[in-house]
């Protein structure tokens, strides 16, 4: 009996492990036209934070949608809880710009109708078809928030700070530098070496061919010996630019913000070969279980309102130009502190993330995937 | 399984199982199955069965965009390790590896035989508490613990100003890992050592004076080979949880200090490629292997 069920175990296992369905791209160009009555349930995969109680409490009251939201911890868990398990248990998902094409490659997340938006028309018109979650003209959610990634500055050790990502491939520096530990940090090299070096040919960050990965590579293994730390958590960069001895990094708005509130004279600067960024999206599940919840959804957290108090709560920009004044009476200043009363043509110098895929986006196909940028990170790091 | 559900019904059917318990008093070894059998399914499923899949897993690879599995036979994974920057990642983890082992060695043994020989049995209930205690507390806390205490504005540096010594400069480097696993690990090696010290009976070292031994020759003749089982027990516990951590090195390690554990959470966390993960954790099986092959030949369970 007890060898019978052993091999029927491992049997089972390998039957499983075989059979799972490697399921097809499902692409429908058929969006809804109206939103109906609503299913009185809304299930969502967001960052922490991106579901709190002061703006969603009035949308349930407003629609009658009970809400419920899981935490991710990362683009790579947002993407496999939208894929594992056949994704029909959450009907959106908060993804990043570098998980959201994934998304939409995978099948796991449907066009949406942004004309049942009514919001969306007042967005930053950098922000209505970002091409992170826009793909051939058709979108795959609406854009929610975003940020810069921006270089932090000591002003104490910089008494004239720094206008160029140069500053943290600079010897001189060595041992107070900061950066954050994740892949994605390979586009901030190919911004710089975009502007540095023009004889790579480096259009686009995130569409680099295998010489220029190897040339952003190989800038990043000479800043290695320069670099204090990589940080996981924007809360280590604070920690170290408190007392950890650095002064100078790659850093988030969040970071530069906290930091001046614990008196620490820090600025964030935009450097002049501009900067990457990160741009939040509600994607729609394409096994969505209530789709006329999850458009109210995306017609509520579009608004002014919850798109400014989300702004303030998380420290980040919203997409609606109108959350400027509600920012401003919320916390006075806040509009001007999150750059959300900037020009469009800032917008559009933010290289947003979007995932790196070997489509180069000109017709070529012969550009570096999410993979090899992985693998490229692990050389960087050592 | 079916004594046990007998027995649960048993005022209604105590005729079947009086046959039951006759039966089986003829046949103890039947008894014995019966009662092994549940734990050690559960132990082939839940140990041997995830093995077993992860290897199947480190065969196969994924498509690097949609992140799906491609059922195909190959060794491009177990290839890849072969590759820079994998090799250099192996050699620093075994190498850190070995050096807390060691370290631990050098403190628990000194530490196990101060408190079995010399501690009074208050202070040694003392000492043992305050050695296991930081297990109690949460990994991270004492992780983070140690970032305080390394910063450069930290507490060392401090203390170290305060005795008029120069700043150390040690924070985010691999120094600083092998000082927070020898910390950390520390109970793991001290435990079993303190409990082979223990079983050395007073009377051996007697007989060892009494046939003209000095001190150190005892120690090195009765007391140290009496307690190569502990040892060796020990520095399974701290080379293995070396292998496989991850943390400690994102929170402690700087630029440089990735680890194997490190390789695996990035390729399951970020890259969403389990195959490789997969591939690469095998790496710590075979370490494993070679490393328990050596202590066997070097008699470390002959005593077991």
């Amino acid at each position: 009996m007890k060898r019978l069920r052993l091999v029927h175990v491992l049997a089972a296992v390998g039957v499983v492990a075989l059979a799972v369905p490697a399921a097809g791209v499902t692409k429908s160009d058929a969006v809804p036209t109206s939103v109906g009555k609503g299913e009185g349930k809304l299930t969502l995969v967001a960052w922490e934070g991106y579901a709190e109680k002061q703006w969603v409490a009035p949308f349930e009251k407003a629609t009658g949608c009970d809400v419920t939201a899981k935490y991710a911890g990362s683009s790579n868990d947002m993407f496999n809880l939208m894929t594992s398990g056949g994704g029909g248990q959450y009907d959106m998902v908060s993804a990043s710009g570098d998980a959201s094409l994934r998304l939409i490659y995978a099948g796991a997340v449907q066009p949406v109708n942004v004309r049942l938006i009514p919001a969306y028309k007042d967005f930053f018109k950098a922000f209505q078809s970002p091409p992170n979650n826009t793909v051939g003209g058709q979108h795959y959610g609406v854009s929610l928030q975003f940020g810069p990634n921006v270089l932090m500055v000591n002003t104490k050790a910089f008494k004239k700070p720094p206008t160029t990502w140069g500053a943290l491939y600079d010897p001189r520096n060595k041992g107070k530098i900061t950066i954050p530990d994740n892949p994605i940090q390979i586009a901030d090299a190919a911004l710089y070496l975009s502007k540095t070096k023009p004889s790579l040919g480096i259009k686009d960050p995130y569409e680099l061919t295998k010489p220029q990965l190897d040339a952003a590579v190989q800038l990043l293994q000479k800043q290695r010996p320069l670099v204090k730390k990589y940080w996981a958590l924007a809360s280590d960069q604070i920690d170290l630019f408190k007392n950890g001895g650095s002064t100078i990094g790659a850093s988030w708005p969040y970071q530069v913000n906290t930091l001046r509130a614990a008196k620490v004279p820090v600025v964030g600067v935009i450097p002049k070969e501009g900067v990457t960024g990160w741009l939040d999206t509600w994607m729609l599940s394409s096994k969505a279980k209530h789709p006329n919840c999850a458009y109210k959804w995306m017609q509520y957290i579009s608004t002014p309102k919850p798109q400014a108090q989300q702004a303030i709560y998380f420290g980040e920009t919203p997409v609606n130009k109108k959350a400027c004044k509600i920012m401003d009476s919320i916390s006075k200043g806040a509009c001007a502190q999150y750059s959300a009363n900037k020009t469009e043509s800032y917008y559009r110098s933010i290289k947003f993330w979007k995932t790196p895929i070997t489509d180069c986006g000109n017709g070529q196909s012969n550009c570096m995937d999410l993979r090899a940028w992985t693998d490229a990170w692990t050389k960087v790091k050592g | 399984m079916a004594v046990e559900s007998t027995r649960v019904e048993a005022p209604a059917a105590a005729g079947a199982f009086r046959a039951v318990s006759r039966f089986t008093w003829r046949r103890p070894a039947l008894v014995t199955v019966g009662q092994v059998s549940a734990p050690v399914a559960a132990f082939l499923l839940v140990y041997v069965a995830a093995l077993v899949a992860l290897l199947i897993q480190s065969l196969w690879t994924t498509d690097s965009f949609t992140g799906k599995l491609i059922h195909t036979w190959n060794l491009d994974n177990f290839r890849t390790i072969a590759e820079d920057p994998y090799p250099t990642i192996i050699w620093r983890t075994i190498l850190i590896a070995s050096a807390v082992t060691v370290t631990c060695m050098l403190l628990a043994f000194p530490y196990a035989y101060f408190l079995v020989r010399i501690a009074s049995r208050r202070l040694r209930i003392a000492l043992l508490v305050a050695t296991v205690l930081p297990l109690w507390v949460s990994y991270l806390v004492r992780v983070y613990s140690w970032r305080l205490i390394l910063n450069p504005e930290g507490a060392l540096n401090w203390w170290l100003n305060g005795l008029g010594l120069p700043d150390q400069n040690i924070a985010y480097t691999n120094w600083a890992m092998w000082l927070v696993f020898t910390y950390i690990w520390f109970p793991f090696m001290v435990l079993p050592v303190y409990a082979a010290l223990e079983r050395v009976p007073y009377s051996y070292l007697e007989a060892s004076a009494d046939l003209g031994a000095k001190g150190r020759t005892t120690l090195r003749r009765v007391i140290l080979p009496l307690a190569v089982p502990g040892l060796a027990a020990g520095s399974i516990f701290t080379f293995s949880l070396t292998l496989g951590d991850y943390i400690a090195p994102s929170l402690v390690g700087g630029p440089g200090s990735s680890l194997i554990g490190t390789v695996v959470f990035e390729n399951l966390g970020l890259a969403n490629n389990a195959p490789f993960a997969a591939a690469f954790a095998t790496i710590p099986l075979a370490i494993m292997a070679v490393y328990l092959a050596l202590m066997k030949r070097l008699g470390a369970f002959e005593s077991l």
